[in-house]
């Protein structure tokens, strides 16, 4: 275990007591029906138990009563903000089962849907995070520019959030014919939002002191805890799935992979966590600009693949790819009838959440809320 | 300097003391709604948003909308919490936050109380409002209003200690603790305001200037954490402990903190306008300066430091408890004790 | 001690730097739309051509083959059909095959409530009767208000086509029935006949 800070109170000879404090379902910053029960040493947290399952909704039973296609619905509800990258791996296993090989655009469009996404979600990450933090105008800022993304993600699948666009064997519909200039122009804005949230949110001397030195998960910890993502990568271990196992077309691409460097304080805190998330959204800018220059324009029939009837041959398959969250893993048992056996889902999630009593004790109530928003859950992947 | 036109027209009988004592509290209704609609649409314009905009034009009526949504709410007493004590911290909420404006001058000619020690009795009083924040949270009978208000009792206390220095100092400055010498003293221009060091020589002005502007940060941050304003609403922060003191109550009795705090709001920018503006005196000297435009300047100096309290909190995020006691004690206190010392030199030599 | 005052300037330095921010947007164009007066540009007064809300069903299309039914994942369609009687004149033809509609749907219901518009009906329907619409705003105060029922037929309809099949369906059995006795005493006089002859013959 690496050393860790704690806050240290001689409370002398007054007798004090511990107060259990039920954080959630219902407060305002759990991202959701998260219950937390705080054991609370005046402000100081000396332990955290998170209750789940108040959004339990059965996903992985319900999958087995149903078709391979009618699964992908299923998983657009799991991690809602991100239900593009969601698809994905669930898509990618079924194909590698089914052995289809779909051509390079539709590649690309997924590359460019999965990575506006991962805007999205980092979007709403860095906004619930101020907000959490008490700063509220980022909030609105970020997800302003969000309804762009969404109007791209409508115009092209027809839904604003839930979009079952990705299918086996293809994709749901084509692109419109504006959406190149689309991604460009939304690539255009978020940079500039983005410049302007850094000097107003990510620069503020408050937020830096209020983040910094903050849950600090060392990068033995969270390799024991099996965390991913931002998580993994604020504590400096530069492990992402597009780089490190490259799936699709990721190998093309040229893009870093922010880490953790504790330049206010700790590897591991807070901030770090929150600032790779903020690199990263520039990162997948990079890739939308790489992949809008490499896509063809002439349109193709995007179902031309996809199979009338899916029954894949007996087997298992565990295919991941890299959430914005982390690692999202579906595994797949098939008895080579149309419905799957077994959809076990890897919840990003549900792993980060775990961390979070090993890293928020010793800290104070402030800081628990703000550690939690730096976990990035949402509670529809944490329960399923 | 104790001028009254209420009483000089009727004489200081019961009716005249009803009328002095009613006239602030229709100014503070009436600013209260202004205030309201204020943070809404600041809050809104802020965030590129249009905020409320079907409760008449451009939703002006829309504070009106809220306090008849407030006053038809159930007022509801929780089973489990100390009754007496639970309702009457509202009520001691409202009268800290009211009883200031006794002495607030409005005008040369219009100040409910012309007592000497107004700057001591607004400050005597502010800190009432500790004890309903206090009485309020553990009253509750909730673990969430309980650390609210313990979170409020600290961060009231600590920073009072800098205001007051600073109160100090403008009272060694002026020379008095009654408002209308202190603002009669700043009478001339905008170059004999107590920001600018009050009357004296142009160099001994630029010097005394800069320690002005820091004494005056130093009042408004503290000002800031004593009305429980973003960055100091830890006592209420939502997102971490709920609505804090007040989060059992609802209804009116609701309203009533709510009320107080932008009562209190009002209060600190008007003694921000007194204490380094000027206060109802004109920035151009004798222009404007009749007594019909005193309590024009008076309003709309402290309505500016209202709105700067609005923009404050749609901008910066919220500090932790910790943090707070280090600025208070750390940073403030200290600064706050130099330029005491730099400005009752000021005091003694110009 | 540098780092102390280097601290208080950060913090002051950065909250001007918030301030103009919030101050330029304060002066800035607002991004909100009234909505049910203005829409958003590139929806000019309606969602985007393909976007996924209600569905309709053109019962002209539909002949009950259940596909969309089995496509839903959350079971929201629910379909009853009754065959066509024989009997029966001037049955519509199925408009895009062109051919006659072999089965009357006298139960065409989708519950709004349950449905979570994937649009994999849509891609089942083998004569794209059922399709998603841009019509959002259905909102009603009743949640049966939202079950839809979208067979054309009446209720009285529905029991003249059953009564008429199960009319038909009788006759037949009767014919048939008859057809039975006829043959079964056709077969005993044939027997019998049979018998006679050879009676005869001998």
């Amino acid at each position: 275990m690496a050393e860790r800070k704690t806050i240290e109170y001689d409370f002398g000879r007054v007798d004090t007591e511990r107060m259990r404090l039920n954080v959630g379902p219902q407060h305002p910053s759990t991202h959701g029906v998260l219950r937390l029960e705080v054991e609370l040493e005046g402000e100081l947290v000396t332990d955290v138990i998170p209750h789940i399952g108040y959004l339990h909704r059965c996903m992985e039973k319900a999958s087995e009563a149903m078709t391979y296609p009618q699964v992908i619905p299923f998983i657009d509800r799991m991690d809602y903000i991100s239900s593009m990258n969601n698809e994905w791996p669930y898509v990618m296993g079924m194909e590698k089962m089914l052995d289809i090989e779909v051509s390079e655009r539709i590649e690309l469009i997924r590359i460019i849907m999965a990575e506006l996404n991962r805007i999205g979600n980092h979007q709403i990450a860095i906004a619930t995070f101020g907000l959490d933090a008490g700063a509220f105008t980022p909030f609105l800022f970020l997800f302003r520019d969000r309804e762009m993304i969404l109007d791209v993600f409508e115009a092209a699948s027809g839904g604003r959030l839930l979009y079952n666009y990705m299918w086996i064997g293809g994709l749901q519909r084509d692109v419109p014919p504006t959406f190149k200039e689309d991604c460009l122009r939304i690539v255009k804005t978020v940079r500039e939002t983005n410049d302007e949230v850094e000097r107003l949110l990510l620069g503020n001397r408050i937020f830096i002191d209020r983040t910094a030195n903050v849950g600090i998960l060392p990068a033995d910890v969270a390799i024991n805890f099996a965390a991913s993502g931002p998580v993994l990568r604020g504590s400096g271990v530069p492990f992402d799935l597009r780089r490190s196992e490259p799936y699709s077309l990721y190998d093309r691409f040229d893009f870093d992979i922010p880490v953790g460097r504790g330049e206010v304080g700790t590897v591991g805190d807070s901030f770090d966590r929150n600032i790779v998330r903020f690199r990263e959204m520039e990162e997948s800018c990079k890739i939308i600009e790489q992949a809008v220059a490499m896509l063809p324009d002439a349109s193709e029939d995007v179902r031309a693949l996809v199979p009338k009837r899916i029954k894949p041959p007996k087997g298992e398959i565990y295919c991941k790819a890299e959430n914005p969250k982390g690692e999202l893993g579906f595994y797949i048992i098939s008895d080579g009838t149309a419905n799957p056996t077994r959809v076990k889902a890897r919840g990003t999630s549900f792993v980060n959440l775990a961390l979070l009593p090993e890293i928020s004790k010793g800290y104070l109530i402030a800081d628990l809320i703000l550690i939690l928003g730096s976990i990035d859950i949402v509670l529809g992947e944490v329960d399923r | 300097m104790e001028q009254n036109f209420v009483y000089e027209l009727l004489g200081q009988e019961w009716y005249g003391i009803a009328i002095v004592s009613i006239l602030p509290l229709l100014f503070v209704l009436g600013y209260a709604l202004i205030a309201i609609l204020l943070e809404l649409k600041v809050a809104s314009w802020v965030q590129d948003r249009l905020g409320p905009m079907r409760t008449g034009w451009w939703g002006v009526l829309q504070p009106i909308a809220e306090v008849l949504k407030l006053l038809q709410k159930e007022d509801i007493t929780p089973d489990a919490v100390n009754k007496p004590l639970f309702n009457l911290a509202p009520f001691i909420m409202f009268v800290a936050a009211y009883a200031a404006y006794a002495v607030l001058p409005f005008s040369s000619v219009f100040v409910p109380a012309g007592i000497d020690l107004g700057l001591f009795f607004i400050f005597a009083v502010g800190a009432l409002a500790i004890i309903g924040i206090v009485m309020g949270g553990w009253a509750s009978n909730n673990k969430y209003s309980i650390l609210g208000a313990m979170r409020a009792a600290s961060q009231m206390v600590s920073y009072e200690i800098p205001a007051a220095i600073v109160l100090l100092a403008i009272a060694s400055l002026a020379g008095s603790l009654n408002m209308q010498e202190i603002i009669a003293q700043q009478g001339g221009g905008i170059h004999n305001w107590f920001i600018f060091g009050g009357e004296g020589s142009i160099l001994g002005k630029a010097l005394i200037t800069p320690v002005m502007i820091v004494m005056f940060i130093l009042y408004f941050v503290a000002a800031l954490a004593e009305t429980n304003r973003t960055p100091f609403d830890i006592p209420e922060g939502e997102s971490e402990i709920v609505a804090g003191y007040h989060t059992e109550y609802s209804g009116m009795k609701f309203a009533m903190f709510f009320f107080a705090e932008y009562s209190n709001m009002f209060i600190v920018s008007a003694l921000t306008a007194i204490l380094f503006f000027g206060g109802w005196q004109s920035p151009f000297g004798d222009f404007l300066n009749q007594t019909w435009m005193h309590p024009v300047w008076m309003v709309s100096k402290a309505m500016f430091f209202v709105f700067v309290q609005i923009w404050l909190r749609w901008t910066l995020p919220r500090f932790r408890v910790d943090q707070l006691m280090d600025i208070g004690w750390k940073t403030m206190v200290p600064i706050a004790f130099i330029g005491f010392f730099a400005i009752a030199l000021w005091a003694m030599v110009r | 001690m540098a780092g102390y005052f280097e601290k208080i300037f950060s913090g002051l330095s950065t909250t001007m730097v918030g301030m103009k921010i919030t101050l330029e947007h304060l002066f800035k164009k607002k991004v909100t739309l009234q909505y049910p007066e203005k829409w958003h540009p590139i929806h000019s007064g309606h969602m985007p051509a393909n976007s996924r809300n209600r569905i309709d069903v053109d019962m002209e299309e539909c002949d009950g083959c259940n596909a969309c039914s089995r496509a839903c994942p959350v079971g929201c369609i629910d379909i009853e059909i009754v065959k066509v009687a024989k009997s029966e004149k001037d049955v519509p033809n199925i408009k895009s095959t062109g051919k006659p509609r072999k089965t009357w749907v006298t139960k065409y219901d989708i519950d709004f409530a349950l449905c979570c518009f994937c649009s994999l009906c849509t891609d089942a329907c083998p004569t794209e009767a059922i399709q998603m619409t841009t019509e959002f705003e259905y909102s009603t105060f009743h949640r049966e208000d939202l079950i839809y029922h979208f067979s054309p037929l009446s209720a009285e309809e529905v029991e003249e086509k059953k009564a008429l099949l199960a009319k038909e369906k009788a006759e037949a059995a009767k014919a048939k029935a008859e057809a039975e006795a006829k043959a079964k005493a056709e077969e005993a006089a044939n027997a019998k006949e049979d018998t006679d002859s050879k009676e005869n013959s001998n």
